[in-house]
């Protein structure tokens, strides 16, 4: 379940890779591949591990300020939840406070 | 105006049909420390010589990745015996391929591992042959199970995204908890269950690996309740094995359409066995260049698309999504490569498969077959 103080991030097995071929953006993980449309490609570049949820939703807000915002919402959460479904996003901590300092390999 | 819906779908799903693969399998060379009773390489793996060498397989990944290719699975054999596998993985990153090394594990110390992710290797699948040293080690043939389980913590501690694969049978498939439970303390990223299909060396075995439908009903419910459990932590693959599908199963998503394989010599398949099928030609990475070989090769385009089917297939409904199953089982199991696989009901062949499935039910102890070159000696 996607919660909006989650701070999404790609899993580690996870590659964003422009297609030459067709100019689109891949989403490759093992064995698999998803292509994107340009919204997903926005929003997957904002799973940074740093912007939660909840802000990721109000960028794409103003960007589609002219589509009700609560649809933009809805569709943005159930793709986030789609990713998530895939094992596909970070399991980012839901709690305040960022990326770990100390995570040394 | 940009759509506000964002989507993600499978590449290259809609309408016109492009030839062009996404997957190339490398198999980088047959030779393997392991001696596994359903091993995918040829039975006269040993006589597949010489190996292409590193410039072959760089020009190889180039021209792949100028085709179409964006994910690389480097396999074999054991990729590890390859002196130069940094080198190629290194090539791989260079062209941003998803680069998954297939692997047994062995041989391999830590450092080289930190240093083919240094090289920019993307995944790192690890084969276990079972959860308990005695089944892994019948299987292989080899003293290896603690060495896989150090070079698992290896890959998790250098932070590899890590699969870890199962090839499930009769022997092991009472233990599907255990390998769950053993993948989950990794903290594997992915878990492959993969019954092993029927051909090769695991059809040498067919009467000794060959599960029962119970003890598949077990593992795949095990199996399906561990994937709700571990939802968006660790994905939980099962693959059923032909012989109890029923439907024939999508065999490569389609004969030469999405993957592309190089056996070490060379050769341009579309799968695994597809150069031990007779009366087909294959062309070499040595003789052609690989985008006029995917295209025109005998070989490649034999049993592409659905001008080669026959009845059952021909008129059948499920054909633009099974391709009509796989067409080394078809040949194995009824002497024509071009026939309906068996595996499906309704395949004029199919009691092959029951006959099979029904002598599982009722099996006396067979002895493995392990893979082995011609001219070793049994033991």
């Amino acid at each position: 379940m996607i919660d909006a103080r989650m701070r999404p991030a790609l899993a580690a097995k996870v590659r964003l890779k422009k297609d030459a071929r067709s100019g689109r953006y891949l989403l490759l993980y093992p064995e698999r591949g998803m292509e994107l449309n340009p919204t997903g490609v926005e929003i997957v570049r904002l799973c940074d591990g740093q912007a939660t949820v909840g802000e990721i939703v109000a960028a794409l807000v103003r960007r589609y300020a002219s589509t009700p915002p609560e649809k933009v919402e809805s569709e943005v959460l159930s793709f986030l939840g789609a990713l998530e479904e895939r094992a596909l996003l970070e399991r980012g901590a839901a709690a305040p406070g960022g990326v770990a300092r100390d995570g040394q390999p | 105006m940009a759509s506000p819906s964002p989507s993600a779908s499978p590449p290259g799903s809609p309408s016109a049909e492009e030839l062009r693969p996404y997957t190339l399998v490398a198999e980088l060379t047959y030779r393997c420390p392991l001696a596994c009773v359903y091993c995918s390489n040829p039975s006269d793996f040993d006589r597949h010589r010489p190996e292409l060498g590193t410039g072959e397989w760089i020009d190889v990944f180039t021209s792949a990745e100028a085709l179409g290719v964006v994910q690389l699975n480097l396999s074999g054999g054991e990729p590890l015996l390859r002196k130069d596998l940094e080198q190629l993985v290194a090539c791989a990153n260079r062209l941003q391929l998803y680069t998954n090394l297939i692997t047994s594990g062995l041989p391999l110390v830590r450092s080289r591992l930190g240093d083919l992710r240094d090289a920019g290797l993307t995944n790192v699948q690890l084969s276990i042959q079972d959860a308990t040293k005695e089944g892994s080690e019948r299987i292989s043939g080899k003293v290896s199970f603690e060495h896989k389980l150090e070079v698992a913590r290896w890959v998790k501690e250098l932070r590899l995204p890590l699969t870890l694969n199962f090839v499930l049978h009769r022997e092991n498939l009472g233990r599907v908890g255990e390998m769950i439970a053993l993948a989950e303390s990794f903290e594997a990223d992915r878990l492959e269950l993969a019954n092993t299909q029927y051909l090769g060396w695991a059809l040498h075995n067919r009467a000794a690996l060959l599960p029962t439908a119970e003890q598949l009903k077990v593992a795949r419910e095990l199996a399906a309740a561990a994937r709700r459990r571990l939802k968006g932590k660790m994905e939980v693959l099962f693959v059923t094995p032909d012989y109890y599908a029923e439907l024939p199963r999508p065999c490569m998503d389609g004969w030469g359409r999405r993957f592309l394989l190089v056996s070490p010599t060379g050769l341009v398949l579309p799968c695994h066995l597809a150069h031990t099928l007779p009366g087909l030609e294959w062309w070499s990475v040595k003789d052609a260049p690989l985008a006029e070989i995917w295209q025109h090769s005998p070989g490649l385009t034999a049993f592409r698309g659905e001008a080669w089917m026959s009845e059952p297939c021909r008129s059948c409904e499920r054909r633009a999504v099974d391709f009509g199953g796989c067409r080394c089982q078809a040949y194995h199991l009824t002497g024509n490569a071009a026939n309906t696989d068996p595996a499906c009901a309704l395949s004029p062949h199919h009691d092959a498969i029951v006959l099979a499935r029904r002598s599982s039910e009722s099996q006396a102890l067979v002895p493995l077959r392990y893979r082995r070159k011609e001219s070793e000696p049994k033991t």
